[in-house]
C-alpha cells in the first residue's frame, strides 16, 4: 500500500505530539490562515530577535485544527525555523515548497530539510500539498509582517527570497 | 445483488465509469454522488448524438439542422417540465443551480423592475444555517446590495431545521425564504411545503434548493408550494454545464433578465433594447443543445427507473449505512439518525482521525468520498465540527459498497491508532 510512503512514522509522531504547539506571548505578528477547500485553519505567531543586526526567529507558536499532514508539517516547520536567522529559515521554506511541488520526483536535501524530508511522499498527492504548506505559508506571512512592522525591514528583505 | 426497488446490476452496467479500477487496482466504489453523479451511457450517447447528428444553433435560421437543434432543446425543456409537474414556460435553463439562485437574487434587486418584487432596505430575507453556499452567499450579497436584513433559521443538534419559531422568523417584512429541499451534508429534508404555507400567508416568496432532492426523490413543484426551485443536471446523471430554474409563470413574467445579450432580446436598437418573454428572456447566448439533450436523456433514465424506486433504494442504503456506522466506536454521524425525512448523504466524524486522513485511507481502498465542509461551512459550525467525511449514495450503489465503507473506516482507525 502506498499509504505508508506518505504517512511516515515521523509524520504520525509529529501529529500525535506536535512540537511548539500553543499560542505564546510575546509575539511580533499573528496571522490566521485557512484552507477554504477543507476548512483546516491555523493561527500562528512569530517572535523575532535581533542578533548582530540580523533578524532571528525566536519563537513560533500556533494553534490549529486540521489533518495529520497539516498538523505534522506545522510541527516540523516550527522545529526547523526556531533559532535560525530569518534568511536561512526562508531558504529552508523555499526548499520545502519545491519538494512539495515536485510531484514525487523531488530529491530532498536532508541537511537542509531534516525531518521535513519525510513529507516527500505527500507531493504525489496533489490534494494534500496545500495541507503540508499551510503552516509554512502562515509562518512566511507572519514573519513578513513582523519584519515590515519593525526597524529591521530592508529593501532586500528575506520575504523576497533572501540572500544566501 | 439486486434490491427490491431497482435492478442495481442492470443499472451499474449502464455506467462505464463504474468499470474502472483506481488506486492499487481496486475497483471504484463511488460514494460521492452528492458532489457529482456518474453518467449512464444513454446520457453520453445523447450528448454525442447531438454533436454528431443535430448540431446547429437553436432558435436561429431556417435550415433543417437548426430546426432539429431547436427541437432537441425545447424537447428537453418539456421533458424537465413534466418531470417536475410544471409547465415548459416555467423552466429556465441556466448553467447550474448556483447560477439559478443568482438569477433570482439579482432579479429581486435589479433597478427599474416590477416594484412589487424589489427588495429594499429594511426588508428581510430568510435563509437557514443548513444551506449549501450556493443558496447562502447570493442572499448575503442581495442584502448587502439593497440594505435588507439577512435572517436565518437554526439547525438543531440532531441536524433538523428548527421551525419552532417559523411564525416569528417569517415576518411581514420577509420578501423571500430560501431553503434547501435536501441537505447535501446531513440528508435532512426540511418541511418545505409547511414553510411555503407560512411564507405565502405573510406575502413572502419561497425558493427551494432542489440540487440534492430532484435527483433523488419525486418532486412536484405544485405540491411543494415553491415559487422557485433550482437544480443541476450533473447531480442527476446528466452532463455538466446545464441546470434549471423553475419559476412560477407570473413571477418569471415580472422579472428582469440577469445575463443579457443575444437570444433573449426582442428588438435591439442603439438607443435601447426590449426583451423576450420568459423563459427565453433568461437564456442569453447560443443554447447548450448537447447539454440539454444529455439532461433529457437523464430525465428519461430516471423516469424509467421511477423516482419512487430511486428514493426507496437510497433509503435502504442509507438505513444500512446508519446502522453500520452506528456500530463503530468513535464514529459520530452528523444529522438525523433515522431515514425519516432524510436522504442519502451520510456525513460523519471519526474520533482522532481527521476527515482528510479518513478520505485518504478510503481512497487507497478504492472508495471515493468527500472530505471537508462540503460547501456548507456554517452548517458544520452549527453542528460543532470543523470538517467531516461524507458518503453519498445514488442509483448505482450497493449494500456491499456500504459494508466496504464501514470496513474502510475501521481500517483508518487502526492505521491511525484510533480504533
Amino acid at each position: 500500500m502506498q499509504l505508508e510512503s506518505m504517512y511516515q512514522d515521523i509524520i504520525l509522531d509529529h501529529y500525535r505530539n506536535p512540537h511548539h504547539k500553543g499560542l505564546r506571548d510575546p509575539f511580533d505578528a499573528e496571522v490566521h490562515h485557512v484552507n477554504p477547500v477543507c476548512g483546516d485553519e491555523v493561527t500562528l505567531r512569530v517572535s523575532l530577535k535581533d542578533v548582530n543586526g540580523e533578524p532571528v526567529v525566536e519563537d513560533v507558536s500556533y494553534d490549529s485544527l486540521g489533518c495529520s499532514i497539516s498538523q505534522a508539517s506545522a510541527s516540523v516547520m516550527s522545529d526547523l525555523v526556531i533559532g535560525k536567522p530569518v534568511a536561512e529559515a526562508m531558504t529552508i521554506s523555499q526548499a520545502f515548497l519545491e519538494l512539495m511541488q515536485s510531484k514525487g520526483q523531488g530529491e530532498p536535501d536532508e541537511d537542509v530539510l531534516e525531518d521535513a524530508v519525510a513529507f516527500a511522499g505527500v507531493s504525489k498527492y496533489p490534494a494534500r500539498v496545500k495541507c503540508a504548506l499551510l503552516g509554512w505559508m502562515a509562518w512566511k506571512d507572519a514573519t513578513a509582517q513582523a519584519l515590515s512592522g519593525t526597524d529591521q525591514a530592508h529593501s532586500d528583505s528575506p520575504s523576497n527570497g533572501g540572500q544566501a | 445483488m439486486t434490491s427490491v426497488h431497482l435492478d442495481v446490476e442492470a443499472v451499474r452496467a449502464d455506467f462505464p465509469a463504474l468499470a474502472r479500477t483506481v488506486r492499487n487496482d481496486k475497483p471504484l466504489i463511488y460514494l460521492d454522488s452528492g458532489a457529482t453523479s456518474q453518467k449512464p451511457v444513454q446520457v453520453l450517447d445523447a450528448v454525442r448524438s447531438a454533436y454528431e447528428q443535430h448540431n446547429a444553433a437553436a432558435h436561429r435560421g431556417t435550415h433543417l439542422l437548426g430546426e432539429e437543434a431547436t427541437d432537441l432543446y425545447e424537447g428537453a425543456r418539456a421533458k424537465v417540465a413534466t418531470f417536475l409537474a410544471a409547465q415548459p414556460d416555467e423552466v429556465v435553463f441556466t448553467k447550474n443551480a448556483t447560477e439559478a439562485v443568482n438569477l433570482v437574487a439579482y432579479a429581486l434587486s435589479a433597478p427599474g423592475q416590477n416594484p412589487d418584487l424589489q427588495v429594499r432596505a429594511g426588508d428581510e430575507v430568510l435563509i437557514t444555517e443548513m444551506e449549501h453556499h450556493a443558496n447562502l452567499v447570493p442572499w448575503q450579497q442581495l442584502c448587502e446590495r439593497t440594505g435588507a436584513t439577512l435572517r436565518w433559521l437554526d439547525v438543531t443538534p440532531e441536524g433538523r431545521l428548527d421551525t419552532d419559531d417559523l411564525d416569528t422568523m417569517i415576518t411581514g417584512r420577509t420578501r423571500i425564504v430560501a431553503v434547501t429541499h435536501q441537505s447535501n451534508v446531513t440528508g435532512t429534508v426540511p418541511p418545505v411545503a409547511e414553510i411555503a404555507r407560512v411564507a405565502h400567508e405573510k406575502g413572502a416568496l419561497v425558493l427551494a434548493d432542489g440540487a440534492q432532492s430532484v435527483p433523488h426523490q419525486p418532486v412536484d413543484v405544485t405540491a411543494l408550494g415553491a415559487d422557485f426551485l433550482v437544480f443541476s443536471s450533473h447531480k442527476m446523471l446528466g452532463p455538466y454545464g446545464i441546470g434549471v430554474l423553475f419559476g412560477r409563470a407570473e413571477l418569471l413574467e415580472a422579472m428582469p433578465p440577469f445575463l443579457t445579450g443575444g437570444s433573449m432580446i426582442e428588438v435591439v436598437r442603439m438607443e435601447g433594447s426590449t426583451f423576450l418573454p420568459p423563459p427565453q428572456r433568461f437564456e442569453p447566448g447560443v443554447p447548450a443543445i448537447a447539454e440539454a439533450a444529455g439532461l433529457a436523456a437523464a430525465v428519461d433514465y430516471l423516469t424509467a427507473l421511477g423516482m419512487d424506486n430511486v428514493a426507496a433504494h437510497e433509503e435502504s442504503l442509507t438505513a444500512h449505512a446508519l446502522d453500520a456506522l452506528r456500530e463503530i466506536d468513535g464514529v459520530r454521524i452528523l444529522g438525523p439518525d433515522t431515514t425519516k425525512d432524510r436522504g442519502g448523504a451520510v456525513a460523519f466524524e471519526v474520533d482522532g482521525v481527521h476527515p482528510h486522513d479518513v478520505g485518504q485511507v478510503l481512497d487507497e481502498l478504492g472508495i471515493a468520498v468527500r472530505t471537508g465542509h462540503h460547501c456548507a461551512w456554517p452548517l458544520h459550525r452549527a453542528l460543532g465540527v470543523q470538517a467531516s467525511t461524507r458518503a453519498s449514495f445514488y442509483v448505482y450503489n450497493t449494500h456491499d459498497e456500504v459494508d466496504a465503507l464501514a470496513d474502510g473506516i475501521r481500517y483508518a482507525q487502526r492505521f491511525f491508532g484510533a480504533g
